[in-house]
C-alpha cells in the first residue's frame, strides 16, 4: 500500500509528464488559453490514462514479452512479440478513445459538447504513449500500473490547468512583440518546471 | 495502379525542383518552421536535446518516418474512409517506427538505449501527424515526398541549435568531445542547461530571435 502512495505522488509531482519529460507538450500548448477547456482537457487525460495503462499492461504481460504466451500452450514458450508493441499499444490507445468518444456521446451529450473536439485528439497526445512505455521500462505490478496511469493523468491536469491560469492573466501584461504568445510560453513553461523541480527533494 | 501512372505523368509534366516544390523543402526550415512556427512536435525537441548525438539521430529517424509515411498515405489517399482514417495513420506510422527502432537497435544500440521510449513515441509526434491530415491526405506523391523530408529538416534543424547551445554550456562538449578541455580552459558544466527547464528557455529564446528576424507576430 505504502509503495501504492510513493508512486502516485512521484507521479503526480516528481516526474510529471509536463514538467519532468515534456510529454504531451502539443495539445499542452495549443490548449492552455482559457482554464475552463484545459480542465476539460486535463479530466479527459486522467481518464485514457487510467484506461489505457492498465489495459496495455494486461497486453504487454499476457502477449507480447518473451514467454508471455506460454499459459495458451507451452510450445509458445519462447515467442517473443515485443517488437509489435509499437503498434498494438497505439491500437489499443485509438481504439479506447474512440470507445469513449461513443460512451459519452450516447450518455452525457453536454460533456460530449465541451469535450468533443479534444477527446479524438487524445489519441495522438505523446503522454498516453508515453506512458505506456514507461509502465514497460519500470516493470510495475498490475496495481502500480493502474496507480501510475492516474497520478500521470493528475499531474498532467495540474499542470495545463497551471499554465492556462498564468495565460489568462498574462494577457494584461506588456510582452516584446517578437516574444508574444509560443516564445513567452515557452519561458514560462520553462520557470514553471523549476519551480517543480523542489519537488525532487521529496523522499517517499 | 491508376494513381501511380498519374503521378509519374504528372512529374512529366512539373520537374521534380520546380519554385513549388523549392519551397516545400525551404518554408518549414523558416517560415513555416514545425516546431517554432506549427509548434508540432516539442515533446521530443525538448527531451532528447541534451546531447548532439542522440539529438541528430533522432532528427534524421523523424525525417525518415515522416518523408516515407507521407509517400504511404498519398498513395493511399483516395482509398481511406474519413471516418477511420486516424487510425490507419497510426498503423502506417507506426510500422515505420517499428522499423527504424529495429534499425537504431541493430546499429546505434548505445543512442538507441538513450533515447527510450521516445524513438517510439515518434508514433504521436505532431508533426507526423499534422503533415499526414495538412498535406499527405490532400497531394501527390512527389510533393508529399518533399513536404515530409523539407518538415523532417525543419525539426532537425532546431533540436540541433538547442542540443548545440545544451551540450555546450551544459557540459562544455560537442558530440562528445570535451571543447574547453581541449584548448586549456577549465570549464564546470551549466546544470540547468541538462535540466528539462533549460531547454525550454533556450527554445523560448530561439523563438524570440527568429521572429525578430523574419518579423512574424503572434496575436
Amino acid at each position: 500500500m505504502e509503495n501504492l502512495i510513493s508512486i502516485g505522488v512521484r507521479s503526480i509531482f516528481v516526474d510529471n509528464m509536463i514538467f519532468a519529460y515534456f510529454l504531451g507538450m502539443c495539445s499542452y500548448l495549443a490548449v492552455s488559453k482559457k482554464v475552463k477547456t484545459a480542465f476539460g482537457l486535463g479530466l479527459a487525460v486522467i481518464f485514457v490514462l487510467g484506461v489505457t495503462i492498465p489495459i496495455n499492461w494486461i497486453i504487454q504481460n499476457y502477449i507480447l514479452t518473451e514467454g508471455a504466451l506460454s499459459w495458451v500452450s507451452p510450445e509458445f514458450a519462447s515467442v517473443d512479440l515485443s517488437f509489435l508493441q509499437f503498434i498494438v499499444f497505439i491500437a489499443v490507445i485509438a481504439a479506447m478513445v474512440q470507445l469513449t468518444e461513443m460512451a459519452v456521446e450516447k450518455f452525457s451529450p453536454a460533456l460530449y459538447g465541451s469535450l468533443g473536439i479534444f477527446l479524438p485528439l487524445i489519441a495522438v497526445n505523446c503522454a498516453i504513449l508515453g506512458g505506456s512505455l514507461f509502465m514497460v521500462g519500470r516493470s510495475y505490478t498490475l496495481g502500480e500500473a493502474t496507480v501510475f496511469g492516474f497520478g500521470s493523468g493528475i499531474g498532467w491536469l495540474l499542470a495545463i490547468v497551471a499554465l492556462a491560469g498564468v495565460r489568462e492573466k498574462m494577457k494584461y501584461s506588456h510582452v516584446p512583440g517578437p516574444l508574444k504568445g509560443l516564445g513567452i510560453t515557452f519561458i514560462l513553461v520553462g520557470l514553471m518546471s523549476f519551480g517543480f523541480l523542489s519537488f525532487l527533494g521529496f523522499s517517499i | 495502379m491508376s494513381t501511380v501512372a498519374e503521378v509519374v505523368q504528372e512529374k512529366k509534366s512539373e520537374p521534380l525542383f520546380s519554385k513549388k516544390n523549392r519551397k516545400l523543402l525551404t518554408h518549414p526550415l523558416d517560415i513555416n518552421n514545425p516546431i517554432t512556427v506549427q509548434v508540432l512536435g516539442i515533446c521530443s525537441a525538448l527531451a532528447v536535446t541534451t546531447q548532439m548525438k542522440p539529438a541528430f539521430i533522432m532528427a534524421i529517424s523523424l525525417t525518415v518516418v515522416t518523408a516515407s509515411s507521407n509517400v504511404a498515405i498519398s498513395l493511399m489517399r483516395n482509398t481511406i474512409p474519413s471516418r477511420i482514417r486516424i487510425i490507419v495513420q497510426l498503423a502506417i506510422v507506426a510500422s515505420w517506427v517499428i522499423l527504424v527502432d529495429q534499425v537504431l537497435k541493430a546499429y546505434v544500440y548505445d543512442v538507441s538505449k538513450q533515447l527510450s521510449v521516445f524513438v517510439g513515441l515518434i508514433i504521436t509526434n505532431c508533426i507526423v501527424m499534422g503533415r499526414l491530415e495538412a498535406f499527405a491526405m490532400g497531394n501527390k506523391v512527389g510533393p508529399s515526398f518533399l513536404d515530409g523530408l523539407g518538415n523532417g529538416f525543419g525539426y532537425g534543424i532546431i533540436l540541433m541549435i538547442v542540443a548545440f547551445f545544451r551540450e555546450l554550456l551544459g557540459s562544455g562538449a560537442l558530440f562528445g568531445f570535451k571543447i574547453f578541455e581541449s584548448v586549456g580552459l577549465h570549464y564546470k558544466g551549466n546544470g540547468l542547461m541538462l535540466l528539462p527547464a533549460g531547454a525550454c528557455i533556450i527554445v523560448g529564446i530561439i523563438i524570440w530571435v527568429q521572429r525578430a528576424l523574419n518579423g512574424y507576430r503572434e496575436g
